[in-house]
């Protein structure tokens, strides 16, 4: 935000009505949909009133200077902010066929269908890699050593990790790299078996190299899960995601296929953002 | 501190070489304090020692009349170590519990309770032990003791005795409720100093708020925590006047402690109850040196461990904030 | 790819559908918990209750002011144990402060090497030293030379407790009084004495006199390191080298006698001691206390909403 080259944006052309039918030409079935979501810190607004549709099994990216909302819109498809102290959500955010933020549905009901990856990796640091793998799932009451072990190792397979810590299962996460210990949080939230997935900059903090397996690792997931991911790497979001939000300020400014909001941007603002004017 | 030591030395002058000096001086005040007080206590009780020799640790007699001076001190320390470790055992749990709803609560909830909290430390130790004397030990001998009496009283020998109130038990509850503001505050910054992230991960997975405790916070801050209590462990060890004025003050082999509800006597409180009255010429005072040796030995590894893991513990917390 | 759909179908279907009963445990523990704090604040509540109550029903302006009446007649007053305490509060500040100080001044500006951190480390767990040995301490340095119990013994007894604390603060306060600021200083070709006692301590003040204060609180209330070296009395203050009595001595005698009367006078006692402390408490935290405490921010708050 500190970097603006252009004055500070009017955003009056608003296209945002027209999005959710316009975005898809083709019938897609809708894994989450997110109605009207403003997202209140104190007095502060962080998100204002964005709408967005998130098909099944295809990768949303949401792009954006720092700043803008993206990663607490994210948040709020988990419902991450019931913890934090004086933060307010308004609008619906539904599940399938349920709303998210209906007064009479904890949040632990869902969040097991939702998964998610943080920007820095958190594996919890006082147990072994298998016992972060499988926390969830003894939340969840599976006992069973036998398919503990099988989802542990499918899990890891799937995000790429089994082939280097199949020999030493019981050491410490804190002993992976960083780019190893993304890699174990993201096994930890497959293992729960969740329908969506939403990664917050999984790679911000990690080298290229493991920068890129996290990218591997998120191509092979969407042919399983509906995947929506918050990045401030435009390359990041042209190579893994099917559909690209644009926020800016808290507001959406523009969502579409991301070919098609990379190469043709319908607003000035977008346009000038990819074309990295400002960011 | 010295971001620029060629420009401070320049500067340093004749006055800044003696402000140094003093500051040093003052710095290293309480090492030099330390040291003479543990020689001052060796030496005064150097004669014990020797009459007594090993026996004065591991004897439980007590007799100060002139001919027939005996002292073991063992009862004392078992009495301390006791009531020290009760009041660890009921405080703790309830320290942890509270650091975990105040860090929890809203602000507005949260903070005037830390405050309230805390404000239990600030009650000296002579009005606890006048609130106990007067006030809780009626209640806790109606409404606690003779319960547990007439329950378990001809069973099991933890409840034999007569429930009078001024016992082992009262003592201990009230020690208890001493450490509970410094545990349950310690406990509450090393709570805090949990990364958001350990919480979040938690969450994700679905966990409810305790859940959460279980896997994100307790594994995390538990060498800190083991730390906090230990530290309540050395408050108890070292209280005096509230413990003098509950625990029934008995002298010798009957201060032994054997059950809940028998009278007993601590390190600190026999020394409160006898010192102003034991001559120096006898070895009465000898003695009651010795003893307060052993108390400053005994507090000072307990509060050295707790030391070095809450210091740990909290570097942890800058190292895990930093990276 | 190993996993398909049906499988991970299947590994949902091993879940347990425990949510309720995790959210039931959830539940207990918290009403357990907040029974925690509510099992902590009845002491807190009863003590003040109690003390007041009872207290207020002894105080009058004889029992202020006079010397202690004969025994159990309920006669009399707590005048020299309340001069006694104002006096050894006075004496034990003037030897621990200054020592507090310059230690917390070492610390601070000095503070970068062993014996700093040796210092650092072992001023914390002087802090938690049993305060009876070190009343048998001054004892054995003070009363035992030179022959007789003395007020002197009980401040010096004191001030061992006081200046770790002292140091502790002052340390901490005179940290956060940023480095430019000394910097500064030396630009203009100051000393650093001067410095450290013209900029950085004054910049550093509240937080320092909320450690005296805090200190001061801590050693109003302390009875046991008393005990062996001012002894008490029941007259009033009447040199530096005699017994001398203060609050905390002279409400452990009352409470120990058998006589309603004598009790009810500890109480009174007790209110004015317990006066003084909370009194001092509330004052760091209405004045000095750097946003930390309740009342500073329930202040701040006010500020806030009538701007």
């Amino acid at each position: 935000m500190t970097a603006l080259s252009v004055s500070p944006p009017k955003i009056t052309n608003s296209i945002d009505s027209e999005i959710p039918s316009s975005v898809f030409n083709e019938e897609k079935k809708f894994k989450m949909i997110a109605e009207n979501v403003s997202v209140y810190y104190g007095n502060t607004m962080g998100v204002k009133n964005v709408t967005m549709k998130f098909p099944e099994k295809s990768v949303t990216a949401l792009i954006g200077p720092s700043g803008c909302g993206k990663t607490t819109f994210l948040r709020c498809l988990n419902r991450m902010h019931d913890m934090t102290k004086n933060a307010k959500v308004e609008g619906k955010v539904m599940l399938d066929d349920i709303d998210l933020y209906d007064k009479s549905i904890d949040p632990i009901y869902h969040r097991r269908k939702v998964g998610m990856v943080f920007q820095k990796p958190n594996p919890f640091p006082t147990m072994s890699i298998y016992d972060n793998v499988v926390a969830g799932l003894k939340l969840n009451g599976v006992k069973d050593k036998r398919i503990l072990d099988e989802i542990v190792e499918d899990s890891l397979k799937m995000a790429y990790l089994w082939d280097e810590v199949k020999n030493d299962l019981k050491k410490s996460a804190i002993e992976l790299s960083g780019g190893q210990q993304q890699r174990l949080c993201i096994a930890r939230a497959l293992a729960i078996q969740p329908e969506v997935l939403l990664m917050d900059e999984p790679a911000s903090a990690l080298d290229p190299i493991a920068t890129q397996k996290i990218e591997e690792t998120i191509m092979e997931l969407k042919k399983e899960y509906t995947i929506i991911i918050v990045t401030h790497n435009m390359q990041q979001a042209v190579r893994v995601s099917d559909y690209t939000g644009f926020m800016y300020l808290g507001e959406l400014i523009e969502f579409r296929e991301t070919k098609k909001l990379f190469t043709d941007p319908k607003n000035e603002l977008t346009a000038k953002y990819v074309q990295g004017h400002f960011g | 501190m010295e971001k620029n030591p060629d420009a401070y030395r320049k500067q340093s002058v004749r006055s800044d070489k003696i402000f140094k000096l003093a500051a040093t001086i003052a710095g290293s005040f309480v090492l030099v304090i330390i040291a003479l007080m543990i020689f001052q206590l060796i030496s005064e009780s150097y004669p014990i020692w020797e009459s007594e020799g090993l026996s004065f640790i591991i004897g439980t007699d007590w007799n100060a009349v002139e001919g027939r001076e005996s002292f073991g001190a063992l009862p004392y320390i078992a009495g301390t170590l006791v009531t020290a470790a009760l009041a660890m055992g009921i405080g703790v749990p309830l320290s942890i519990g509270i650091a975990m709803f105040i860090s929890d609560a809203p602000a507005k909830i949260g903070g005037p309770l830390g405050f309230l909290v805390e404000l239990l430390a600030a009650v000296p130790s002579i009005i606890y032990g006048l609130w106990g004397l007067l006030v809780f030990r009626l209640y806790f001998q109606d409404w606690v003791e003779k319960p547990l009496h007439d329950l378990f009283g001809d069973s099991i020998f933890l409840f034999s005795g007569t429930p009078f109130g001024l016992d082992i038990i009262t003592a201990s509850v009230i020690l208890a409720i001493m450490i509970i503001p410094t545990v349950s505050s310690v406990s509450r910054e090393i709570m805090k100093a949990v990364p958001q992230q350990q919480r979040e991960a938690a969450y994700m997975l679905g966990a409810t708020k305790w859940e959460m405790f279980k896997l994100a916070v307790f594994p995390y801050s538990k060498t800190g925590l083991i730390g906090a209590s230990i530290l309540g462990l050395g408050r108890a060890v070292g209280e005096t006047m509230a413990v003098t004025m509950l625990i029934g003050n008995a002298t010798g082999i009957s201060a032994f402690p054997s059950s809940f509800f028998k009278p007993s006597q601590t390190m600190s409180s026999i020394i409160a109850n006898e010192f102003v009255e034991a001559s120096p010429a006898s070895l009465h005072l000898p003695a009651l040196i010795g003893v307060a040796l052993i108390l400053l030995l005994i507090a000072i590894v307990i509060n050295v461990i707790a030391h070095l893991l809450v210091t740990r513990m909290m570097k942890i917390k800058e190292g895990a904030i930093n990276n | 790819m190993s996993t398909t759909n049906e499988k991970r179908q299947e590994y949902r279907a091993l879940f347990k559908n425990n949510v309720k009963k995790r959210l039931l445990v959830d539940k207990i523990v918290h009403i357990i918990i907040f029974a925690f704090v509510i099992i902590a604040i009845i002491p807190l509540g009863s003590i003040l209750v109690e003390v007041f109550k009872n207290g207020i029903t002894a105080i009058s302006y004889e029992f202020l002011t006079a010397t202690p009446g004969s025994i159990g007649s309920g006669d009399g007053g707590i005048g020299p144990a309340i001069q006694g305490t104002l006096i050894i509060i006075g004496l034990a500040s003037l030897i621990g402060v200054p020592i507090g100080v310059m230690s917390g001044i070492f610390l601070s500006e000095y503070g970068d090497n062993r014996l700093a951190r040796n210092v650092r480390f072992f001023n914390d767990v002087f802090m938690e030293f049993p305060s009876i040995v070190l009343g048998i301490f001054a004892f054995l340095v003070i009363v035992l030379i030179l022959g007789h119990f003395s007020v002197w013994a009980g401040a010096f007894a004191l001030a061992l407790i006081m200046f770790p604390i002292v140091a502790r603060t002052t340390e901490e306060s005179l940290k956060m009084v940023p480095i430019t600021y000394r910097e500064a200083g030396t630009a203009l070709g100051l000393k650093k004495w001067v410095i450290t006692f013209r900029i950085v301590i004054s910049a550093a003040k509240s937080g320092m006199i909320t450690g005296i204060l805090l200190s001061v609180s801590r050693i109003g209330g302390e009875t046991a390191p008393l005990i062996m070296t001012i002894l008490g009395s029941s007259q009033f203050f009447s040199g530096l080298d005699v017994p001398m009595d203060a609050l905390p001595l002279r409400i452990w005698r009352l409470s120990l006698l058998p006589y309603e009367s004598s009790q009810l006078q500890g109480w009174g006692a007790a209110l004015v001691l317990i006066f003084i402390i909370i009194g001092i408490n509330m004052a760091i935290r209405y004045h000095f206390a750097n946003g930390n405490g309740i009342i500073t921010r329930l202040i701040k708050q006010g500020v806030r909403t009538k701007r």
